[in-house]
């Protein structure tokens, strides 16, 4: 037999391309609304046109009428059965059905069950709710102002939900009040919403007889939604043996899919009420006004110098907006998340960051968008700081991040809020990009285009991300350890399947686990089956967002793998009739110390371990593995963005984007480079185009693609990327996670750019979205 | 209630069925026939999930109502592979890395078609154009683009 | 989104489709391309009780030079502008707004009588059809009737369209030599509908001084505007900065936009100046055969 290499194998480092494709590109995925059960019924919302309102009476009379229409479930109905409330991932407790009152606009009011989608469509119109109108709290800087809006909560006097700090607080002050330069910007991150292409939904299957239920839905994380299925409604069947939740393919999540939401609940509940299965799909519209949003984070922020640009401390200020039910996705002990990542790529010698967070009249939510827990926003401000610092002392902001960057010998680093980076080389990577990029070049062309008055401009973003929560011992969500489980089972000839407690959707699971597999055991990629999201058959496991899935989950199947080896090893000294110590794995396989061609592959060994065992062994070559990661993973990278502008109308072109990242190993240079590139739309998009807008009276005014902008092919630049490596020390292979770091590091990128080509008359900010129209004010305002 | 005996080719197999007047052609596709291929991105005309070719052209058909097909040729995705194989802009897709989470693939891949078919010889600035009906979450476009310019080699080179 | 049930019909003859709207009134809406009602429909913001789908009459999707105009057919898609070379040699402002017009798959069925017929100020082509100085065929049950298209549009989403009556023919006529045009629109993305746009024509003598000059408005008021003050103005004049910078101002001064999501109403008003000047620079170079 030839020599296996990582290549023949499909191993770590190569471009193994999609076992999932084949299905997606033939039309054969299979996602949530493709599921059609023998006599399954309907269910859609009758949801709240108003922000803020009280429920008077609601009819649902003439609804009934409709042909077809089987039954309207309301609040009543839920809490006959003990149902009506339940629980968020942050804590905090989010109604079913609304009771006696609203609290934002497309709340669930009620749930229409018939025979098809069109009559259920049909009988929400014909439900007749009667609501009385009160002044909504839609301004989240006057929330606390404001009377309390979560009148259901006995102790809550106000609007506020949390107040958290996180750094030294009197250190930075003092830093502050002696630094030679101060700089301070406020910076609205609006209210964005992920809207991956599938909208949420839930097929809910409970069999009357055994009472069983199958709960088909659109889960990030299965395990933990199962789990809190038990927990709100065990005591009506739904216990955690006799209920199976399936995620299926998943037509992206970005955390929009983290969260549990009532038409989960709904579909179940109404299964389990009349016995059949019930599909619930969220049209569009309610995805956007209902499910998840992301950011709404208001923030001034801070930054103490030295003359000569070192960066000594750094302050935040931070109001978020909840909406009406706290039900961010975040551990359990981190409110703002993983927010105090803050201080970024620099080494200072202080900082605080204080966080307060209220309610408002809007959606609940909070998620993670292609974020590792407010990493986003938090690479935003600082982001943003050093730019705006660099313009007030005059500097090239590449010097300047240069000047205060962590230099590579100090990791691992402890920040001033408490992190340990595990490993870094941020020059390295600035450098790349430069040089990608051309910057010197690039620098004199603006200056040579500024005297012509044309305006072109240059952004740097020098990113730190945070990924992969989480060690065990701080982190959790409703209490549940922020491990993952991985089971892997050698199958007697020699192929495998694999099963994981995290879920893809779209990241390529499939195909990137089985290169890992392939590595550690020596079987072909092809020969390796991954499987995902069934609780019945999968480990446990959290789940898949905030860059998780290859620090926690990869470090959960790299050591199951190696168990698994470890164990083969014996057996393959049993078979070479040597002892274990005289056996090592070299070239994918176990050879005799010294004499390679007396050696067994891991397919003969995988035969024996269920036809010639050993004495003393157990049969069989399988096993679990649950990873507490010891520590986060931070990839990092610069990002270069370079826009021009025309001056007549504030029109601007992203004309290059260059993206350096440092992810450490990686395992599938394809699949990485394309989870780069849908990070770096999203964060144009961010940067450019989304935005959850209300108006005074709590209507959400985009509640369609028409005017929720994401962008096209036209938009999106050609995406230039490059690399560096520096492999995580504490993770198994020195992964450390690549599918978010993108969005993460370059919506301030295009900010950046935007503002840099305005610089020279005086423009230091624009809000994010960056539109024409707000370009053009500007330079009206700096009287051009 | 209004209803209407609809017969249409889809992936050149005749089809027969009775439908409400009000039931858009998405639905008769997946719901009636079964090819779940066709998705539901948006409701309104922007995403593109939904495009299949009637009559050759590329359309959304979740703007369309199923008795509007009556007499007419469509064709999903199900329908593209060729003689048991892929159809190359399938397979380039795969190659190239043009999809992730995959919801979006079939309509892009239709619209691709029918950008194709009018531009056999594209720059990628006009695929961009192209395929500018379309929106996917998850590739950044980048290698979508690099796809369709790679099937457009082979189709070429292969005369199809 | 599902739309609320109706009755279908699909006449096959003109005759028979006004026959249909004269029967059922105000109940009945004509779907050709459908790419404005269907949306509306399945948001249930227009719920009619009868659809009289026109799509299967014959004889309806052309696109033809004929008696000195350019005609376009009531089933017309926005596509066969695009593929029609009469447009592409002599109509660079049609050329021009086709490209901006939703994305290929609507076009492929949208109509381009459609895009009149809903009285949408912020549809692409009634600006452009001002600027062009077409006229619109309606047909009722008593005959077909002509109208400048500037008497078309009475108000915002309505028409000069009776309820009874379907816009079958749109002429443009074919310009002379010497004309060019050219269509700017802001949009927030491809494929949205414009933030502002203008679309400009104009007829230049050997001289290059203005013979003639059609100004249209896209989304600059609650109906499409034609800047009648700005076309009047440039006649006999050369496109020198200053008379550009007036006309500019002119056709500014007529349009009254309002603030929405896509931009305050301030900004608007700017472009239709900075738009108009471009236009029309654009339009004269074309004019001098230039870059068509």
């Amino acid at each position: 037999m030839a020599t296996q290499t990582s290549q023949s194998l499909g191993g770590l480092g190569q471009s193994v391309k999609r076992k999932e494709d084949v299905r997606f590109i033939q039309g054969k995925g299979n996602y949530i609304e493709d599921i059609y059960l023998p006599g399954m019924i309907y269910g859609a919302f009758v949801r709240s046109p108003f922000a803020h309102a009280l429920i008077k009476g609601i009819d649902s009379s003439a609804a009934l009428e409709v042909e077809g229409v089987l039954a309207v479930v309301t609040a009543k109905e839920l809490a006959e059965h003990n149902l009506a409330w339940m629980p968020t991932f942050a804590g905090d407790t989010q109604a079913v059905l609304a009771g006696d009152r609203v609290l934002f606009q497309g709340q669930e009011v009620a749930f229409v069950v018939a025979t098809s989608q069109y009559t259920a469509a049909d009988g929400v119109e014909r439900v007749e709710v009667d609501y009385e109108e009160l002044a909504p709290v839609v301004d989240p800087h006057k929330s606390l102002e404001m009377p309390v809006i979560r009148t259901d909560k006995e102790d809550q006097k106000d609007n506020l939900i949390f107040k958290w700090d996180a750094g030294d607080r009197e250190a930075t002050d003092r830093i502050f009040n002696e630094a030679e330069v101060v700089v301070s910007q406020h910076t609205e991150y609006q209210r964005v919403h992920p809207a991956p292409l599938e909208t949420c939904g839930c097929v809910a299957n409970h069999d009357p007889v055994t009472g069983h239920t199958v709960i088909y839905m659109t889960s990030q994380a299965p395990h933990a939604h199962r789990t809190v299925f038990a927990l709100v409604a065990g005591h009506v069947g739904l216990e955690e043996h006799k209920t199976r939740v399936v995620a299926p393919d998943i037509g992206g999540g970005f955390g929009n899919k983290v969260p549990i939401y009532p038409g989960y609940v709904l579909a179940t509940v109404a299964s389990v009420l009349i016995g059949k299965p019930v599909k619930w799909i969220e049209t569009r519209t309610e995805n956007l006004q209902s499910t998840g949003f992301a950011r709404d984070y208001h923030t001034t922020t801070e930054l103490a110098a030295s003359k000569d640009g070192r960066i000594r401390a750094m302050r935040v200020r931070t109001l978020a907006d909840h909406g009406a039910f706290n039900a961010q996705a975040n551990p359990s002990k981190w409110p703002a998340g993983l927010y105090s990542i803050c201080t970024g790529s620099y080494d200072m010698e202080a900082a605080h960051v204080e966080v307060n967070a209220v309610y408002t009249n809007k959606a609940p939510g909070g998620v993670a968008y292609r974020c590792s827990f407010r990493v986003t926003e938090a690479a935003y401000v600082i982001e943003r700081a050093v730019d705006l610092l660099a313009r007030e002392l005059d500097m090239d902001p590449v010097e300047l991040r240069r000047k205060n960057f962590i230099p590579k010998e100090k990791f691992p680093y402890r920040s001033p809020t408490g992190w340990v980076y595990d490993s870094g080389d941020y020059h390295a990577a600035m450098d790349k990009a430069l040089k990608i990029a051309g910057y010197d070049e690039l620098r004199k062309e603006q200056a040579e285009k500024r005297a012509r008055g044309e305006l072109m401009g240059i952004g740097i973003s020098s990113f730190t991300e945070i990924a992969g929560a989480g060690p065990r011992k701080q982190f959790d969500i409703l209490g549940l350890s922020m491990n993952d489980g991985a089971e892997i089972r050698v199958h007697p000839t020699g192929t495998v399947t694999a099963r994981l407690g995290v879920k893809s959707q779209g990241q390529g699971h499939e195909t990137t686990f089985a290169q890992i597999i392939a590595e550690e055991l020596g079987i072909p990629s092809e020969k390796i089956i991954v499987e995902e999201g069934d609780t019945d058959t999968a480990p446990y496991g959290l789940g898949t967002y905030g860059s998780r899935s290859t620090p926690v989950a990869g470090g959960a199947t790299v050591l199951a793998a190696r168990r698994i080896r470890e164990k083969a090893r014996r057996i393959a000294a049993h078979l070479l009739e040597v002892s274990v110590e005289d056996v090592e794995w070299k070239d994918y396989q176990f050879q005799v110390k010294g004499v390679p061609d007396k050696a067994k592959t891991m397919a003969e060994v995988a035969f024996a371990a269920y036809t010639n065992v050993p004495d003393g062994e157990e049969m069989g070559l399988e096993t679990t593995f649950y990873y507490d990661p010891p520590n986060f993973t931070f990839p990092f990278g610069t990002y270069i963005c370079v826009v021009d502008i025309d001056p007549g109308t504030g029109e601007f072109k992203i004309r290059r984007f260059i993206a350096v990242d440092d992810a450490g190993t990686i395992i599938n240079p394809m699949v990485a480079e394309g989870q780069v590139h849908g990070g770096l739309a999203e964060g144009l998009a961010i940067a450019t185009m989304q935005e959850i807008r209300f108006d005074e009276q709590g209507n959400l005014l985009n509640s369609s693609f028409a005017d929720y902008l994401l962008p096209t092919a036209v938009e999106t630049p050609d995406w230039e990327l490059g690399k560096t490596v520096t492999p995580s020390p504490h993770h198994p292979i020195g992964a450390k996670g690549i599918g978010e770091s993108a969005n993460v590091g370059s919506p301030q990128a295009i900010v950046n750019a935007v503002v840099d080509a305005l610089s020279h008359l005086g423009v230091t900010h624009i809000d994010m979205p960056i539109t024409p129209w707000k370009i053009w004010q500007v330079i009206q305002e700096k009287g051009v | 209630m209004s209803t209407h005996t609809v017969t249409l080719t889809v992936n050149g197999q005749e089809h027969t069925a009775q439908v409400e007047s009000r039931l858009l052609l998405t639905h008769l596709i997946r719901d009636v026939l079964r090819l779940t291929g066709t998705h539901f991105g948006c409701d309104t005309t922007n995403c593109g999930a939904c495009t299949v070719l009637l009559d050759g052209a590329a359309v959304k058909s979740c703007t369309l109502f199923a008795v509007q097909a009556n007499g007419k040729s469509i064709t999903t995705v199900e329908g593209m592979a060729q003689n048991g194989g892929l159809h190359p802009l399938q397979a380039a897709f795969r190659e190239h890395h043009g999809l992730q989470c995959g919801f979006c693939t079939p309509g892009m891949l239709l619209s691709a078609l029918d950008f194709l078919k009018k531009n056999p010889d594209p720059t990628e600035e006009e695929i961009r154009w192209g395929i500018s009906g379309n929106l996917c979450r998850c590739t950044g476009y980048l290698s979508i683009v690099k796809a369709i310019k790679a099937a457009a080699k082979e189709m070429a080179a292969g005369g199809k | 989104m599902i739309p609320s049930a109706f009755e279908y019909y699909a006449p096959g003859s003109v005759a028979e489709a006004i026959a249909l709207l004269k029967t059922h009134g105000d109940e009945a809406k004509i779907l050709s391309g459908g790419h404005s009602l269907i949306p509306l429909m399945k948001l249930r913001f227009a719920s009619p009780a009868v659809i009289i789908d026109i799509n299967g009459i014959p004889g309806l999707d052309y696109v033809k030079e004929e008696g000195g105009f350019l005609k376009i057919g009531a089933l017309a898609r926005e596509a066969s502008l695009e593929s029609s070379p009469v447009v592409q040699q002599k109509f660079p402002l049609i050329a021009d707004v086709v490209k901006v017009i939703a994305d290929p798959q609507v076009r492929n069925r949208a109509t381009v009588a459609g895009n009149l017929a809903h009285g949408d100020p912020a549809n692409d082509h009634p600006a452009v059809m001002l600027a062009l100085g077409a006229e619109v065929e309606l047909t009722g049950p008593g005959g077909s009737r002509t109208l400048p298209v500037s008497e078309f549009f009475v108000d915002l989403l309505e028409t000069a369209l009776t309820p009874e009556e379907v816009l079958t023919e749109i002429r443009v006529p074919v310009p002379p030599a010497g004309s060019g045009g050219a269509y700017y629109k802001i949009e927030r993305k491809v494929g949205d509908f414009a933030t502002i746009a203008v679309g400009s024509q104009v007829t230049l003598d050997s001289g290059g001084r203005v013979t003639a000059a059609g100004i249209g408005l896209t989304n600059a008021a609650t109906t499409p505007i034609k800047a009648t003050d700005a076309e009047a103005y440039l006649v006999g004049k050369s496109l020198d900065d200053a008379t550009l910078e007036e006309a500019g101002r002119l056709a500014m001064a007529m349009s009254d936009p309002s603030s929405d999501s896509r931009a305050p109403a301030a900004y608007k008003k700017a472009m239709v100046k900075e738009l108009t000047i471009r236009t029309l620079k654009r339009a004269a170079e074309r004019a001098r055969g230039g870059q068509a």
